[in-house]
């Protein structure tokens, strides 16, 4: 299910904010005190550049990740893509650097890069040996305030990015699809518009438009530094503020005023598609649900659970029910992530067997949300959800390098460092109570929306 | 496979030495052999009380009889889904309570395992991973459900172009053998599966002389040596896997196309690869980083950054049991897919005469020995490049001397790997969608 939609220059996706922190931060056992998650060191730079290192010495590498603050829901109307867009264009060189020559460099020694774009922030990222990590530093520092552009390599990029956006959305009905359920998701807020961009506005985008985006938004006071694996946080001070730390600070928008709000949903809303290149139907419903900004914070928790107890894999109550007991789905289950500004979605999604009408499927998954809205959750079943994503930060921390996309995420979309470090201890004080409670104010009928794509009828 | 006779577990402790420093620590590879003889090698990592297993059987999707495609991957799917005293239900409610991953996957020539649990919990992993391999129950419930999943995949996935273009390459290349049938299977193939089907593959393939074992984290060589016993010791001795034939491509320098109403074209190409056996293995692994090696690459450079014609080209060694193969693929809008296809046979035929220059072959090799510790990250990878070099048949020290292998091949032996390798007139190219200016040289199977 695809929950928050980010695109990315190859071909990583980095994983939908869903599964990011709805599985894999938490710690420690259910009794006594509870240690954090991965303790990370942080300090800021005069400049006001965030750093944070996540040390880890079990690969002599790092990975070397630098967050802007701004993504496609703070792009101006009418330029959708241009985030996006700029992200591209960021590996073309700056006064100092040639066209590719960063990609060369990372190459020779044997580097992995990268970089995405999301609704709230764009990123990029080395990983590299450790001593290669000043080398990485210097180079992003200078692409942050030095960025050359010509029409010459633009234009290709334009181009690149057309491509992309036919692989990735125009050749899969599905990504098609989810884009009208999207726009139809928000009235106001610009979650609407889809991170790669309406494809009349993406043709239309300019050299001009990408440095403007640039001017307006790289600046250090808007980035988040992060190093994970096998440094110090010592070394990664001195080495950002000798490189990092020489840009000056400028004035950067207030996002969080210029996206507005999102009203009230008085009705509930259907967004019905046909296509002659979907065979197999699926069937998904979505309300509005608290982010990092957005909504009442006490009921981000809480929601994290009921998606849990609701759709967390096979022993969940929908798998359960709608795949196992009635065998009308070939897949069903819940997501909710407060991982993002504004507001994000509670998603409960199913497909039906192959003799199963969506109406007949619909009525299922109404007729089992019906019972847990009026029933509520079991002390057994929240208690069971709470130690299973307790569990989960264990394995969190078995990747030496995996936690600076935590971090990063958090940060550049309006979270904080204790969102991640706390989040055990925060799970492990859901009550049953709270999880009614929270899901009776959120699966609201009229304040939902519900997608259906379908075969095309047989003419 | 080794005797012994007093200790329990026997210990093979080969000390990395020209790794780089640090790099030893993470890659200490032991040998150890269970009471019960099963042979596992194990790094041992005490960080996180983690344990990852990961192993596999020979005998996978290529022994799934014609006309049943698709058992290897239902198998696959059902070993976790019931088994020994517990029906599907309690067996996956054991894995949540336990927080347990344990999963399984075909592959063309294997059959691949893979278990992670918390030190806590291991005890139970490992009486799961016991009973899943030796006593699958493959109860109605679960089968008709699983079924029903795979056919929801497969009708999601046969419309996918890039499915349908590799499907076609396959089935065109490949008549008559295994190779040509997808693994994957097909609605009807996947419909005649019997419960006897299922039964039969794991009788015939999931037993101890073909298994290979990586342990990976929180656990000692004696530990792991009782473990082996408990998990797999009830497995039968031999294997009953038929042979696969060797088979080379049968089509040379084709091109088929496959109409289809979307706005990209998906293209795959391939043609003959060489074996991992081979002595050239380590020229052609540097030449393909050189032709196809993402930015900076020839096929990035040529196609993407100087004219702006796809998201992605790529291009890849397949070194399969019966095939070696290399392939390769791209998308890109119609109009300008048959430009996009000339600009690889170029680029093959570029390659072929004068092969790489002194420094893409450098850059080549100072990637491939600097980026391999990022492979190590987690235990999942450590798991897996250990699996991968007893799959490969290389030795346990391998490691120690891989970087010498990279470092000897020279710049004539690349060019003239290059020039025996690459074959712009044996590439086979499948083009799905509604390609301008491409005549297809002959039909497109089934089309």
């Amino acid at each position: 299910m695809r929950i928050a939609s980010a695109v990315s220059r190859l071909a990583l996706v980095i994983a939908v904010a869903a599964t990011v922190s709805v599985g894999l931060v938490s710690v420690g056992m259910s009794t006594g005190a509870r240690a954090a998650v991965f303790e990370p060191k942080t300090f800021t730079l005069d400049n006001g550049l965030e750093v944070v290192v996540i040390e880890n010495d079990r690969v002599p590498v790092v990975s070397h990740m630098v967050w802007y603050k701004v993504g496609s829901a703070d792009e101006p109307r009418g330029k959708s893509g241009i985030a996006h867009f700029l992200e591209h264009l960021m590996f073309k060189g700056t006064e100092t650097i040639e066209p590719g020559g960063f990609s060369d460099i990372i190459r020779a020694i044997g580097g992995r890069e990268n970089a995405f774009t999301s609704y709230d922030y764009t990123g990029y990222y080395q990983n590299v040996a450790r001593e290669d990590l000043g080398r990485m530093m210097e180079l992003e520092a200078d692409r942050m305030v030095n960025l050359r552009l010509t029409d010459e390599l633009v234009a290709p990029e334009l181009d690149v990015v057309l491509e992309e956006r036919r692989s990735r959305v125009d050749n899969s009905p599905g990504s098609l699809h989810w884009e009208q359920v999207n726009a139809a998701t928000y009235l106001s807020y610009p979650y609407r518009i889809p991170v790669i961009g309406w494809e009349t506005e993406i043709r239309a985008l300019t050299r001009q438009d990408a440095l403007d985006f640039y001017e307006d938004w790289y600046a250090p006071n808007n980035a988040v530094l992060v190093v994970a694996g096998d440094v110090t946080v010592d070394e990664v001070r001195k080495l950002a503020e000798r490189t990092y730390g020489v840009i000056p600070a400028r004035p950067v928008p207030d996002r969080i005023a210029l996206r507005g709000s999102e009203p009230p949903q008085l009705a509930a809303r259907r967004v019905e598609g046909t296509n002659p290149r979907v065979d197999q139907p699926s069937w998904s419903r979505r309300w509005l649900a608290p982010g990092r900004v957005w909504g009442d914070a006490a009921l981000i928790s809480p929601l994290e659970v009921a998606a849990e107890i609701l759709g967390g894999g096979s022993t969940s109550r929908l798998y359960r029910s709608l795949v196992i007991d009635q065998a009308l789905a070939v897949s069903a289950g819940a997501g909710y992530s407060a991982g993002g500004l504004g507001p994000q979605g509670f998603v409960v999604y199913a497909s039906p067997r192959a003799d199963v009408s969506i109406a007949d499927l619909e009525q299922a998954v109404d007729g089992e949300l019906d019972h847990l809205l009026s029933e509520g959750v079991t002390d057994e079943e929240v208690a069971s959800a709470i130690t299973r994503m307790e569990r989960a930060a264990i394995f969190a921390r078995d990747d030496s390098l995996a936690p600076a996309r935590l971090f990063g995420a958090e940060l550049a979309s309006g979270g904080t460092i204790a969102d991640i470090e706390d989040w055990p201890e925060r799970i492990a004080g859901v009550t049953p109570e709270a999880v009614n409670a929270a899901l009776r104010a959120i699966l609201v009928p009229q304040r939902s929306v519900t997608s259906i794509l379908r075969p095309e009828p047989a003419s | 496979m080794r005797k012994h006779l007093i200790v329990a577990v026997a210990v093979v402790l080969l000390a990395p030495a020209l790794l780089v420093p640090g790099l030893a620590r993470a890659l200490e590879i032991t040998r150890v052999t269970s009471p019960g003889g099963i042979e596992a090698w194990l790094v041992e990592d005490h960080r996180n009380p983690i344990l990852t297993l990961t192993f596999s059987f020979r005998g996978g999707e290529s022994s799934d009889p014609a006309g049943k495609e698709g058992r290897a991957r239902m198998v696959a799917g059902l070993l976790d889904e019931g088994a020994g005293d517990l029906d599907s239900i309690a067996f996956q409610k054991s894995l949540a309570d336990n927080s347990i991953s344990l999963g399984f996957r075909s592959r063309a020539d294997r059959f691949n395992g893979s278990l992670t649990t918390l030190t806590e919990t291991r005890d139970a992993a490992v009486e799961l991973l016991r009973l899943a391999v030796s006593a699958p129950r493959f109860d109605d419930e679960p089968v008709a459900r699983i079924r029903a999943q795979i056919e929801a995949s497969l009708r999601r996935d046969l419309q996918q172009p890039r499915t349908i273009a590799g499907r076609a390459w396959w089935s065109a290349n490949f008549p008559d053998h295994p190779y040509g049938r997808s693994g994957d299977g097909t609605l009807d193939s996947v419909a005649a599966i019997t419960r006897d089907d299922l039964v039969g593959f794991v009788a015939d393939t999931l037993a101890r002389d073909s298994l290979l074992v990586s342990a990976v984290g929180d656990i000692t060589a004696e530990e792991l040596g009782v473990l082996l016993d408990q998990a797999f010791g009830a497995l039968p001795a031999t294997a009953a896997v038929a042979e696969t034939l060797d088979r080379a491509p049968a089509l040379q320098g084709e091109t088929l196309v496959i109409e289809t109403e979307i706005p990209q074209s998906v293209v795959t190409f391939g043609q003959p690869g060489l074996a991992r056996e081979d002595p050239d293995w380590y020229a052609a692994s540097l030449l393909n980083r050189v032709m196809a090696g993402g930015f900076g690459s020839r096929l990035t450079t040529e196609i993407r950054e100087k004219r702006g014609l796809v998201y992605g080209v790529w291009a890849y060694l397949l070194p399969l049991d019966h095939a070696p193969l290399m392939m390769g693929g791209l998308a890109t809008q119609n109009a300008r897919v048959a430009e996009s296809i000339d600009l690889v046979r170029q680029e093959w035929q570029r390659m072929a005469a004068d092969g790489p220059t002194a420094e893409e072959l450098e850059t080549a090799r100072t990637y491939t020995l600097g980026s391999f510790p990022l492979n190590l990250t987690d235990s999942d990878g450590v798991a897996s490049i250990l699996l991968s070099m007893q799959e490969g048949d290389l030795a346990i020290d391998y490691l120690d001397n891989r970087r010498a292998l990279f470092e000897a091949v020279t710049l004539e032996d690349a060019r003239r790997v290059a020039r025996e390798l690459y074959k712009p007139e044996a590439l086979t190219v499948v083009v799905v969608g509604k390609p301008e200016g491409i005549t297809p040289t002959r039909p497109a199977p089934g089309g």
